[in-house]
């Protein structure tokens, strides 16, 4: 029985590998892209992790140092399978760019000037703004489904500041922890009040 | 292996102090690399970030990969990214341990919440800058309407629509959408040839 479980676990150890190895080499353009595919990969294809739990992974990797994918797989492989799963995913992120840039940096001036890996690189980015607006219309739309104004003002309110007026990612979950600080002391007034009104 | 050592604690700083993604190590990069040990110039440098911004992985991965490819081989790289990656691991780790100890607390739960929002519109944010680099290659405030790529904006919608109604891998439809692409643009200049 112990056996099977320990045979199970390896073979989910290597999905986990395998997962973070494709979405590590296929992710152009900065963390939150990543963020969104290891969504759709682990929470929508995968089931491991619930849509909130990503969240709250995301926002613990913006406020860590250090690169993003990095982070975010550490704590979705301790999840998983606590000290090994975070090696295995940080193996699975970093290995990709490691090969990859080692390889150019061998043939750097060929791979700048050639006009097909331009094109490709170029077009790839539609691919890619496909992939987040798709998790991003699930997302937000969850959002509106808590028909909470403050959240659905703070998620529009957030996205204006960071899109429009360039506030780094930092500065916004930092506002907004003190807003859910606020929201909590507020939640704990209120169910005080209640309490008494019961009693 | 001085050199080595040197470029290691280098790149732990470099993992250390770059709160807020990407764009934050690039400095800390140039400071440490260019500027501090002198160990590529700004040249060189500005190269590297060109790269990056080309190749897929995060941007400190990427630098640290190549200063360690170029001063120390193999070695080098894995010794780069190590100090790379050291900080982040250990910070992270603890933090997912106490995530996870403490997540289902009803107080956790409602400061968490307040967050989701806002990550919710940081990778909506993130996906227009991309959106329109990949549509206009121009950002917000420099679009216009005559450097709209027609290509590029028909393989969005059509990459948009299948994974949606079909739920596709995301790593198959972004290396479908660069075979689609490419083909698209090199495809008439090789019919117009023959």
């Amino acid at each position: 029985m112990k056996q099977d479980q320990k045979k199970l676990d390896l073979k989910k150890l290597f999905v986990l590998l395998r997962s973070m190895f494709m979405l590590s080499a296929c992710t152009f353009g900065g963390g939150f892209v990543i963020v969104s595919l290891m969504k759709k990969k682990f929470v929508e294809e995968l089931q491991w992790l619930e849509e909130d739990e990503m969240l709250d992974v995301t926002a613990i990797t913006q406020s860590a140092p250090g690169p993003l994918p990095v982070n975010a797989s550490v704590i979705i492989g301790y999840k998983m399978f606590g000290f090994v799963g975070s090696l295995a995913a940080v193996l699975g992120t970093i290995l990709p760019p490691m090969i990859i840039i080692s390889l150019i940096s061998l043939c750097y001036d060929q791979f700048r000037t050639n006009p097909v890996i331009a094109i490709a690189l170029q077009v790839m980015r539609a691919g890619v703004a496909a992939v987040i607006a798709d998790v991003v219309i699930n997302l937000a739309g969850n959002v509106l489904k808590t028909r909470r104004t403050l959240y659905i003002a703070m998620m529009v309110t957030a996205f204006f500041a960071t899109c429009v007026l360039g506030i780094s990612a930092m500065v916004v979950i930092l506002c907004c922890l003190a807003i859910g600080l606020l929201d909590l002391a507020w939640s704990l007034h209120k169910t005080k009040a209640k309490g008494k009104e019961c009693a | 292996m001085e050199l080595l050592l040197k470029l290691c604690l280098a790149f732990v700083q470099v993992g250390m102090f770059s709160v807020g993604g990407g764009y934050a190590a690039i400095p800390l990069i140039q400071d440490q690399i260019v500027n501090r040990y002198g160990l590529m110039t700004l040249a060189e440098f500005s190269d590297l970030i060109t790269v990056a911004e080309m190749t897929p992985g995060p941007i400190s991965i990427n630098s640290s990969t190549f200063v360690g490819m170029r001063l120390g081989g193999v070695g080098g790289v894995l010794l780069c990214t190590l100090g790379c990656i050291l900080p982040s691991f250990i910070i992270c780790y603890t933090l997912a341990h106490f995530y996870y100890k403490y997540r289902t607390v009803g107080g956790v739960q409602v400061v968490l919440g307040a967050l989701r929002p806002a990550v919710v519109a940081m990778i909506g944010s993130a996906g227009l800058s991309i959106l329109l680099l990949g549509l206009f290659q121009s950002d917000l405030f420099h679009i216009s309407l005559s450097n709209l790529r027609v290509v590029e904006l028909g393989i969005f919608l059509a990459s948009l629509y299948i994974v949606r109604k079909y739920k596709v891998s995301a790593v198959l439809i972004i290396l479908g959408s660069g075979v689609v692409g490419t083909l698209c643009y090199l495809l008439p200049g090789l019919v117009g040839l023959a």
